[in-house]
């Protein structure tokens, strides 16, 4: 591992000011992805400046009834917070789907938005990979892609964000605040990560040494009635080879308002607009679901390893939403 | 090692870990882990170094009273935190509830991976009595209240925690009567593992 200066920041504008602009500096949240890649060289950072001080470990009820969450709280702490379980139980499911005990209670909300592909040629310095050395070509391609995007993808790159926690957020319209050297802004989720193109190296739209501080939840009653679901290749501990974030409304028989997003399925987490644009207004039924999936997956463009996802997400949809459709206890009573 | 200083383009500092009671001070070059650390600066080896890439929570150890993979917590970063290790569950010569059920129960085979099991488990069982869900939660709104301490969500709260031996049914039950001692020590509701016990 290169040798790396540290410093741990106590206020935004300081950890900003320390970072600078400077390519060789990074931001050091729970360090699990960061440390990881730095251990195998893919990451050579000359300075760390640690913001797990900074006073952005809150989550607050916003007036509008919405959630603001501060970008060094931990995914533990995201998960079990009562106010993310009752207004968004989607993300909290989301959240608890990834990692292990011990990574959730490390990870922080900011570090988990920016964290890097699993992709093993990524990972793998002494493999080409366009996104960590751009124009050294994409390894998975034409290798072991058994878990690699469907969707949204280039010739560039196939990689998926690994994620749980950002497919919920995408389904939610989260919106992300970040501070730099020149102010504040933000960035809706579903503008925050670049599309792959020829700049697979290029992910988020924040500009150069922006740090993240928080992520607002806009207020949304379908949240309410949401579930995530993820399939992995073990029962437990592993990143998703297809995951379905969903919110459904469903009032006498007809989709009201749906949301739907997928994980594992590109460099981002995927919003189904078309498929929610298929539902709403029409049928809660099992066959309106598999034609609304169907509609977003006809952009899918499998490689030759990894066709089974378009079934896969096909049927999870179907699965979620009939399983959101069900009589809920209190409308029973 | 070149002398601690706070300049940012320094690549080592002085810290002070709290480390199972005890005030540790030790200059670091900022690329130790706090799994080196431990082992191999504090003499304190019964926190395992396993894949060393946060993969099977071996070095698991609780920081500040949370389970923490020491393998990928730069000991520089846990500057003035309290971390408790193995070494430091038991009060004296009595062990803590998961060492002895461990025993009790034989929740291991070669025994490497079970200073962390260990360390998890106790964290398993405070976070459960905190009330946070699980993967294996079927409803995770408050509402629902907390879940039971059942087999399957010890089997999902531990999975963070691999046993190459596959001694996972032991674990599972070690965990779960544990907990009930656990909850019987702080006059809580009785647990999973007696009630299953009485059934």
């Amino acid at each position: 591992m290169r040798e790396f200066g540290y410093q741990r920041a106590h206020d935004v504008s300081g950890a900003v000011a320390l970072l600078g602009a400077d390519p060789d500096a990074r931001y050091l949240g729970g360090g699990t992805n960061l440390v990881d890649l730095m251990k195998t060289g893919v990451e050579r950072p000359a300075l760390l400046v640690d913001v797990t001080q900074l006073p952005l470990d809150g989550i607050e009820v916003t007036a509008d009834g919405g959630l603001r969450v501060g970008a060094t709280v931990t995914n533990s702490d995201l998960a079990a917070h009562p106010e993310v379980r009752r207004r968004y139980p989607a993300l909290a499911q989301a959240v608890l789907a990834g990692a292990s005990g011990q990574l959730r209670n490390m990870a922080t909300v900011g570090g988990n938005l920016l964290q890097r592909t699993r992709c093993g040629y990524f990972t793998d310095t002494a493999r080409p990979c366009n996104k960590r050395t751009p124009g050294s070509g994409c390894a998975a391609r034409e290798g072991e892609h058994h878990n690699h995007a469907i969707l949204g993808a280039s010739d560039h790159c196939v990689a998926t964000h690994p994620s749980d926690m950002a497919v919920a957020l995408a389904a939610f319209d989260a919106v992300i605040s970040y501070e730099t050297g020149d102010g504040p802004g933000e960035l809706a989720l579903a503008d925050f990560y670049l599309p792959v193109g020829d700049t697979p190296h290029r992910e988020t739209a924040l500009p150069p040494g922006a740090l993240i501080t928080h992520v607002t939840l806009p207020p949304a009653p379908v949240a309410a009635h949401s579930r995530y679901r993820k399939v992995r290749e073990r029962a437990s501990y592993a990143f998703a080879i297809g995951s379905v974030a969903a919110a459904l409304d469903v009032r006498d028989g007809v989709v009201r308002e749906v949301r739907l997003a997928f994980g594992a399925v590109a460099s981002r987490p995927w919003r189904a607009h078309a498929a929610e644009q298929a539902l709403t207004g029409g049928p809660a039924t099992a066959a309106a679901f598999a034609a609304a999936a169907d509609a977003e997956l006809a952009a899918a463009e499998p490689l030759s390893d990894n066709g089974y996802k378009v079934p896969l997400v096909r049927n999870l949809t179907v699965a979620v939403l009939s399983e959101l459709t069900e009589p809920t206890e209190e409308a029973a009573r | 090692m070149a002398p601690p200083t706070s300049s940012a383009t320094a690549t080592s500092s002085g810290i002070t870990l709290n480390v199972n009671g005890e005030k540790r001070t030790l200059p670091v070059d900022h690329r130790t882990t706090l799994l080196d650390a431990l082992r191999e600066r504090l003499d304190l080896t019964g926190t395992k170094k396993g894949c060393d890439q946060g993969q099977c929570g071996a070095c698991t150890v609780l920081v500040d009273g949370r389970r923490t993979l020491s393998c990928l917590q730069l000991a520089v970063a846990a500057d003035g935190r309290e971390i408790t290790t193995i070494e430091g569950v038991a009060e004296g010569d009595r062990l803590h509830p998961v060492q002895q059920a461990f025993l009790d129960l034989d929740g291991y085979q070669c025994g490497y991976c079970t200073p962390g099991q260990i360390c998890s488990a106790i964290a398993v069982i405070e976070e459960h009595a905190a009330g946070w869900p699980s993967a294996a939660t079927a409803d995770v709104r408050p509402e629902a209240g907390p879940p039971p301490l059942d087999a399957d969500e010890i089997r999902e709260r531990m999975s963070g925690n691999l046993c190459r031996c596959g001694a996972y049914v032991a674990i599972v039950d070690a965990v779960a009567r544990a907990a009930d001692e656990v909850r019987a020590a702080d006059g809580t509701t009785e647990g999973v593992a007696a009630k299953e016990a009485a059934a």
